[in-house]
């Protein structure tokens, strides 16, 4: 490193410094944009400036994926390792552009340009394959397209929209960001408007009435979880949006970052109006620069227009949003993980109780939602309660986005009312199966999730009625697999997944999550062992009843669905 | 806000029992004379649930609850050796023999014993094995008997020395236990005083003049080998 260097990073760590430690990841982040990767002598510098012991700048590097203490080329390519990129060739991809570079995965091209590596899902699903180019997302990419990729990058592609309604999705489709001027003219932050001429219990109760429960995959009523954080004490109070969307087969949040951003953001003013907070957080997943992007520059607008920052629209709020950007973790969705991270600590989920309510961000009163969570609130004050009721079923009201992918006619981001079935959404909306294939299974809710068959179908999309018929919501993830799919090669990449993004706190699934994978690995091979399938159910009951956090609580649920459909997999006989 | 001072009265495998607010199901249990297991937990440090062997099954809560740090409620019925709570013992315990040298934990191993674990149910398991590091005076570091219970990152940090030496490494499987980019210990902060050592119980961190020991190598060898150099005699008045 050369002493100008050394003066750009040491100029720019002392405006983080008095952030401490909460400024880690930015720090981490910008050292690592400007060298590349980030060696010995330049994590010494972040540790000393924002007073952070060394041996746990190291331990907060080597966590997250996306942080390198070895060397990488100027662009990495990260290509899409999850189901439905596989299934459409996201191997072969990624193959073809390390031949191409003459490199192996993970390796840095002689000319120090490249790095290509395996990534966990990208929420490009419906652009299956897709790959991250640098910071530029790119579907569809064939491997007779390596040359083209590495010399010209990503193209984000659009998303297809499309459903029974269009409510959250209102302003997304028209593959740009929806700017301030657009969203307002739109009747946009009318329902900040309103809030701030209600009182906070008004508002609670406002959210209370309308029944909305959490999108992000825990389904916890949104309204108690604001009373909690509204009555708790201490000071200062947080809203924090997890945007940190990661779960294999999801893509809603991101679409709904990057083209409507203001819809996320008036959702979190109402929630601190309600609340009391005089902060907030946006939470992006480290694969979705884009969408950090398109917040970061919608928060300026918003600052710009008033509707952030001091005096709000004039009247007493005042509310600030700041940025994070993940760095590759899955465990930071787990709100708790996600509050660690933003405190700039390795992503270790808390012990709970107590809960972010009570004791979140620093310790103080926190209410942390989903994006989507958020993008209801402006609906619900808006239109008030009583008419967001009429929207859903009684015990699901509202509306729900699905993300469609997978081996299926028209994969994309369909907004349906709860009450839609699932038939409805995959043959009426997503246009059904490609030409003379039958269905095999449907992954619902992600890979912390369960395999729903033909005989589900006609299940009804609403909490109770999947909670009934023992199949998660989840994220909203369903992802199709016809008759043609490798169940076996699903669930082995499902394992590793898990295997791959444990965090390593809890013995369940620290331990757990890596045999699973080899027990299922193995199966993919064709070579189970005896005693396998009592193996994996054991290792699987065992992570879901005495993991610590969602994650190991989740990471078997998918594959004991699978033990339940095709027992017969998992004996060598299949 | 409970109040701290009242009893709480709750059934442990059915017995009644009548324990101050705050404590804990380990603690409870403890003083009604009931063992529950535990690997990580370790008095003088933070207890964090990580090893989850300690795990009970309480009425009216779906996931099992680590006993070290769930606190007792009024009329909570905690069940110590459910079948679920002991398949989850049984589990952990034989994948964690599958992972790790626990040749030198016979705790660990008496509760293997207990559950008739078999430390053998994971063919072909990878396992976490480490060359051992010998770079101080003081002790060895054998991180391939490293169960990551924590202790000793703990006791290096804040609940003892405040030294702040060493914290973890990698991720998931992979995570160790390791200093600022593998740095010898002479070269970290580390002021050498062995509350790791005390603290860890599988061996993985270990005085040096045991680990010689443990090498055939006799005491006097070792008294040469390390105080040779040194003269500390008293200058006669």
């Amino acid at each position: 490193m050369s002493d100008a260097d050394l003066i750009r990073l040491r100029s720019f760590l002392a405006e983080l410094a008095p952030q401490g430690r909460a400024a880690l990841l930015p720090a981490l982040h910008a050292a690592q944009q400007f060298h590349g990767w980030i060696p010995e002598a330049v994590a010494t510098e972040v540790g000393r400036a924002l007073a952070v012991p060394l041996a746990d700048v190291h331990g907060v590097i080597d966590f997250y994926e996306m942080l390198s203490r070895e060397p990488m080329g100027r662009t990495v390519a990260r290509v899409c390792n999850a189901p439905a990129c596989a299934l459409a060739g996201a191997d072969d991809l990624a193959d073809a552009l390390c031949r191409y570079l003459k490199i192996e995965p993970d390796e840095v091209s002689p000319d120090g340009e490249f790095t290509v590596e395996h990534a966990p899902c990208l929420g490009l699903c419906d652009h299956a394959p897709a790959l991250l180019v640098g910071e530029a997302a790119r579907g569809s990419a064939a491997p007779d397209q390596a040359a083209e990729i590495c010399a010209r990058g990503g193209e984000r592609p659009i998303s297809f929209i499309g459903g029974d309604v269009r409510i959250l999705t209102g302003n997304c489709g028209q593959g740009h960001p929806t700017s301030f001027t657009d969203y307002s003219s739109g009747g946009g932050y009318a329902g900040l408007k309103k809030t701030l001429t209600m009182t906070p219990q008004d508002v609670l109760a406002e959210v209370k009435a309308a029944g909305l429960v959490g999108r992000g995959g825990a389904a916890f009523p949104t309204g108690i979880k604001w009373e909690g954080a509204a009555k708790a004490a201490g000071q200062p109070k947080y809203i924090v949006c997890n945007a940190d969307e990661s779960e294999p087969g999801t893509f809603k949040d991101r679409i709904l970052m990057e083209e409507d951003p203001h819809r996320t953001i008036e959702g979190m003013i109402i929630a601190a109006h309600a609340v009391g907070a005089l902060r907030g957080y946006i939470y992006v997943r480290g694969e979705y620069p884009y969408a950090f992007n398109v917040m970061r520059d919608a928060l300026e607008e918003a600052r710009r227009a008033g509707v952030i920052g001091g005096n709000i629209l004039g009247s007493e709020l005042d509310f600030d949003i700041e940025m994070r950007l993940g760095a590759g973790a899955y465990i930071c969705g787990e709100e708790t993980a996600l509050l660690e991270s933003i405190e700039g600590k390795r992503g270790f989920p808390r012990i709970k109780p107590p809960f972010p309510t009570t004791h979140g961000l620093f310790g103080k009163p926190t209410v942390i939602n989903n994006v989507e969570t958020f993008c209801n609130i402006p609906l619900i004050l808006e239109r008030g309660a009583a008419e967001y009721r009429r929207i859903g079923t009684e015990r699901s009201p509202g509306p729900k986005l699905f993300c469609v992918s997978g081996q299926i006619q028209r994969p994309g981001l369909y907004e349906v009312t709860f009450g839609a079935t699932l038939r409805h959404v995959l043959f009426d909306l997503a246009g059904g199966l490609k030409q003379g294939r039958k269905l095999q299974a449907v992954l619902m809710g992600g890979a912390a999730g369960a395999f729903a068959a033909e005989k589900d179908l006609d299940v009804i999309l609403s909490f109770e009625n999947l909670s009934a018929a023992g199949l998660p919501l989840g994220s909203g993830a369903v992802m199709v697999f016809d008759d043609s799919a490798d169940m076996r090669d699903v669930l082995k990449r499902l394992a590793r997944f898990f295997a791959d993004e444990s965090c390593g706190k809890c013995y369940p699934c620290q331990l757990g999550a890596r045999r699973q994978y080899e027990i299922l690995d193995r199966a993919a091979a064709g070579r189970p062992v005896a005693g396998d399938r009592e193996r994996l159910s054991d290792v699987g009951g065992t992570m879901i009843d005495a993991s610590l956090c969602g994650l190991g609580q989740t990471a078997a649920t998918a594959v004991l669905s699978a033990m339940k459909l095709w027992p017969e997999m998992f004996d060598g006989k299949k | 806000m409970a109040d701290k001072t009242a009893d709480v009265s709750l059934t442990i495998d059915g017995a009644t029992t009548v324990v101050p607010a705050g404590t804990t199901i380990l603690k409870a249990a403890e003083q009604d004379g009931r063992h529950i297991p535990t690997i990580c937990y370790h008095e003088h440090c933070t207890a964090n649930g990580l090893c989850r062997i300690c795990v009970v099954e309480v009425d009216g809560v779906k996931p099992l609850v680590p006993a070290c740090l769930s606190r007792v409620s009024e009329g909570m019925k905690v069940s110590t050796s459910s079948v679920r709570a002991e398949r989850s013992r049984r589990t952990i315990l034989e994948m964690l023999a599958s992972a790790v040298d626990l040749s030198q934990a016979p705790e660990i191993n008496k509760f293997i014993d207990d559950y008739r674990a078999d430390p053998a149910r994971f063919p072909d398991a990878e396992r976490r094995e480490y060359p051992v590091l010998d770079d101080n005076p003081m002790y060895i570091r054998d991180y391939s008997k490293c169960i990551l219970c924590w202790r000793c990152v703990q006791v290096c940090a804040d609940d003892a020395q405040f030294t702040y030496a060493i914290n973890f490494k990698g991720r998931g499987f992979d995570t160790g236990i390791g200093t600022f980019f593998d740095k010898p210990m002479p070269e970290t902060s580390c002021v050498f005083c062995g509350q790791c050592v005390g603290v860890c119980p599988t061996g993985a961190l270990k005085p040096k003049r045991e680990s010689l020991l443990e090498q055939g190598i006799s005491l006097d060898e070792i008294i040469q080998a390390t105080r040779g150099g040194k003269k500390r005699r008293r200058k006669s008045p």
